[in-house]
C-alpha cells in the first residue's frame, strides 16, 4: 500500500575514532508520525542530518522519497522541510520578511508565495503579528514561525529536531497539535526528543536512541510489552504497616520499592492485588490505594536504557 | 560523485537580502558616514592646496586624488587606510553569525546547496561596496568639478575609472579575508580581531617591518653595490605581499600619469625619456597589471580558502 518515504541502511558516521552513528536502519513510511528517542548524543541529530544530506555518513545510504541526498539534495531538499533545535531567524526582518526570504530560497514564485505565507501564519496563529520583527518573538512564536515556513513550503516530509525542548506547557500542547495535523494531511513526521510524553502522546512508532545505535523499533506499545516482560505493575498506599517486608510474603512479587510517603511500587508475576489487600487489613494496615497500572513509555524508556546499558 | 542541480540556485536571493542588510545596518552608516568625511575633507583640503600650488597641469583633476596637505593625507591613502575597514565591518560575522543565531541550519535546509550561501554573501558584500564606492567617486568628481570650476578631461575619466575598478578588488581582497576569518573562527568577536590585526599589520606595521626583513635576507656588501639593488628588490618583494602595497602601487600609477615605474629605475633605462610627459593610460595600466592581477589573485585564494573550509565545515552548532 504505502511506499517508504525514508529508508536508510547501515548509516555509520564516525567523528575521529567515535561512531556517533553506528549502522542504523530506518524504514518511515508516508502518513507516519516516528518518534527519534533517546538521550542528549546518543546520535538523533547525526541521523536527522544525513537523512537531510547535511551531513555525509561515513557508511551506509540513504534513501528520501526514492532519491539519495548526497547526489539529488536539491530535490530532496524540496521536499523535506527540517526544523531544527532551537531554530533561528533574523532578528531584524519580520516574521512575514524571514518567511519570504526562505520562499525566494526555495524558488516559489512571488504571488504563490505571499497567499502560502498568510495562510500558513494564519494556521500557525501568528497572523497578527506576522510583521512584528522577530526580535520581538517568544520563543514559542519562534517555534511556530518554523512550522509556518515548512507549511507554506508545503514539504511531504517533515523532520523536527527537539521541537518542544524549553517550551512552555501551552505551547508545547499548541505546537503538537499542529504536528498533528500535518500528518493528517498525509505528511510523513519524524519527531526526535528527549520528552517521553510528548513522544508517547503523538507517534505511532518510536525509535530508541542508544549510542549511536537504534536499540528498539516500533509502537509504543510494543515497546511496553517488549520491556515489562508481561509483569504486573502495582501501585500501593498503605498506612500503618510496611510493605516492604509484607510483599515478598506473597507469592508471584518479584520486586517492591518504597516510594516513600506511604507508597510502593510492586512488580509481580500475577495480578497479586486481592492477595495484597488481603494480607495487609489482616495486619491491620489501612489501604489507602490499590492501582494496577501498565508502565508508561517514561518508565519503558528507563528500563530499556537500564538493559541496555547492563549489556554495554 | 556527481551532485544535481546548480550550485547557483539561490545565489542572487541570498545576495540581495545580504546587500539589504548591510544597507539598513547601523555599522555601514558609521563606517560610511567616517569614509565619507575624511574623503570630503581631503579632497576640500586638496583642493585648497591645488589652487595655491598648480599653475598648470595637464592632469589637474586628477590631482584631487593625491595631493595632500598636512596634517590630512591625500584622498587616496585615507582609502587604501579606511576601505579595509569597512569591507570587514561587512564581512566579519558573515558565516559565523548566522551560526550564532542558528539560522545557517535552516537556511542549509532550504533546496539551496552550501555553496550559494557563501558566494551569496560575497556577492552581497561586493554589491555595497561597489555600490558606496561609486557615489564616493561620483561625489569626489563632482566636488571637483564644483570647486576647481574645470570638467574632467576623457582621460581623467578613463584613469578616475580605473582607478574605482581596482578599488572595488582591493576592498573585495579585505572582504574575502574577512569573509575567510568568520568561516575559520566560530566567534564573531574573535573573527574581527583577526581581521583587524591583519588589517593594523599590514596597512601600518608592514612598512616597518619589511626594510628590516630585506636587510637579514639580502645584507648589502658595502664593496658590492649590487647589493644594494638586490635589498630593494627583496624588499619590495616582501612589501608587495601586502595589498595595501600593491593598491598604493596602482593607485600611484593610475592617478599619476607622468610616472613610470613602481621599482628601482637606472639612468640608462630612462635614456630618451621625456621626464614628466604624460604615459597613455593604457600604459599605465599594462605597468600595474602584475600589481591588479596580484590583488585579484588574492582575492579569488582568499574566498577559496573560505570556501573550502566552509563546505567541509559541520554545520551542527
Amino acid at each position: 500500500m504505502s511506499t517508504p518515504v525514508i529508508e536508510a541502511s547501515g548509516l555509520t558516521k564516525r567523528y575521529g575514532g567515535t561512531a556517533a552513528v553506528d549502522h542504523i536502519d530506518l524504514t518511515v513510511e508516508e502518513g507516519e508520525i516516528l518518534g527519534l528517542l533517546g538521550p542528549n548524543g546518543a546520535g538523533k541529530t547525526t541521523t536527522i542530518l544525513m537523512l537531510l544530506g547535511l551531513t555525509e555518513p561515513t557508511e551506509g545510504s540513504v534513501r528520501v522519497l526514492g532519491r539519495d541526498p548526497l547526489r539529488e539534495p536539491l530535490a530532496v531538499k524540496r521536499h523535506v522541510g527540517y526544523l531544527p533545535d532551537a531554530v533561528g531567524f533574523y532578528d531584524t526582518l519580520s516574521g512575514r520578511e524571514n518567511l519570504r526570504y526562505s520562499a525566494r530560497l526555495a524558488g516559489l514564485d512571488e504571488t504563490a508565495a505571499q497567499r502560502g505565507i498568510a495562510t500558513a501564519l494564519e494556521r500557525v496563529g501568528l497572523s497578527g503579528v506576522g510583521d512584528r520583527r522577530v526580535a520581538t518573538y517568544s520563543r514559542g512564536m519562534r517555534q511556530r514561525l518554523g512550522l509556518a515556513e515548512l507549511l507554506m513550503r508545503d514539504v511531504r516530509v517533515v523532520i523536527l529536531d527537539e521541537p518542544t525542548s524549553g517550551l512552555d506547557p501551552r505551547s508545547t500542547s499548541e505546537l503538537l497539535s499542529l504536528i498533528r495535523e500535518f500528518a493528517a494531511e498525509r505528511m510523513t513526521v519524524l519527531l526526535s526528543s528527549h520528552l517521553l510524553d510528548v513522544v508517547q502522546s503523538i507517534c505511532s512508532r518510536v525509535a530508541l536512541f542508544n549510542a549511536g545505535r537504534i536499540g528498539f523499533l516500533g509502537t509504543v506499545d510494543d515497546l511496553v510489552r517488549e520491556v515489562a516482560d508481561g509483569a504486573f505493575h502495582i501501585d500501593v498506599g498503605a498506612s500503618g504497616i510496611d510493605i516492604g517486608t509484607l510483599a515478598p510474603e506473597v507469592k508471584g512479587v518479584t520486586a517492591c520499592a518504597d516510594m516513600g510517603d506511604g507508597h510502593w511500587q510492586i512488580t509481580a508475576a500475577r495480578d497479586v492485588r486481592s492477595d495484597l489487600a488481603r494480607r495487609i487489613v489482616a495486619r491491620g494496615g489501612a489501604l489507602t490505594g490499590l492501582d494496577a497500572r501498565r508502565i508508561s513509555l517514561g518508565e519503558a524508556y528507563n528500563r530499556f536504557f537500564r538493559e541496555a546499558g547492563h549489556e554495554a | 560523485m556527481r551532485r544535481e542541480g546548480s550550485p547557483f540556485t539561490g545565489v542572487m536571493t541570498v545576495a540581495f537580502k545580504e546587500a539589504a542588510d548591510h544597507m539598513t545596518s547601523a555599522r555601514m552608516h558609521l563606517i560610511m558616514l567616517l569614509v565619507l568625511l575624511t574623503a570630503v575633507g581631503a579632497v576640500y583640503a586638496a583642493i585648497g592646496e591645488i589652487r595655491q600650488t598648480t599653475a598648470e597641469d595637464p592632469y589637474l583633476f586628477l590631482k584631487l586624488f593625491t595631493v595632500a596637505r598636512a596634517p590630512l593625507p591625500s584622498f587616496s591613502s585615507f582609502m587604501a587606510f579606511l576601505l579595509p575597514l569597512l569591507a570587514i565591518a561587512l564581512g566579519f560575522d558573515a558565516v559565523n553569525g548566522e551560526f550564532g543565531k542558528r539560522t545557517m541550519s535552516r537556511i542549509l535546509a532550504q533546496p539551496i546547496y552550501r555553496d550559494a550561501v557563501l558566494f551569496g554573501k560575497f556577492i552581497g558584500g561586493m554589491i555595497v561596496i561597489a555600490i558606496a564606492l561609486l557615489t564616493l567617486w561620483l561625489l569626489m568628481i563632482g566636488l571637483g568639478i564644483l570647486l576647481l570650476g574645470l570638467p574632467p578631461s576623457g582621460g581623467d575619466m578613463a584613469r578616475g575609472f580605473a582607478y574605482f575598478a581596482a578599488t572595488l578588488v582591493y576592498t573585495g581582497v579585505w572582504l574575502a579575508l574577512a569573509l575567510a576569518f568568520s568561516t575559520v573562527i566560530r566567534a564573531p568577536a574573535t573573527s574581527a580581531l583577526a581581521a583587524l590585526s591583519a588589517w593594523l599589520i599590514f596597512s601600518v606595521f608592514w612598512s616597518m617591518i619589511t626594510p628590516l626583513a630585506a636587510g637579514a635576507i639580502a645584507p648589502v656588501n658595502p664593496l658590492d653595490p649590487m647589493t644594494v639593488l638586490g635589498q630593494v628588490h627583496v624588499q619590495q618583494a616582501l612589501a608587495r605581499l601586502s595589498p595595501v602595497t600593491l593598491y598604493g602601487e596602482i593607485a600611484q600609477m593610475l592617478l599619476d600619469p607622468a610616472s613610470r615605474s613602481v621599482g628601482p629605475v637606472f639612468m640608462s633605462q630612462l635614456e630618451g625619456a621625456l621626464i614628466g610627459s604624460p604615459l597613455p593610460t593604457l600604459q599605465s595600466i599594462l605597468i600595474i597589471w602584475p600589481q591588479i592581477a596580484g590583488l585579484f589573485a588574492a582575492m579569488v585564494l582568499l574566498f577559496t580558502g573560505a570556501y573550502v573550509v566552509f563546505q567541509r565545515q559541520e554545520i551542527r552548532a
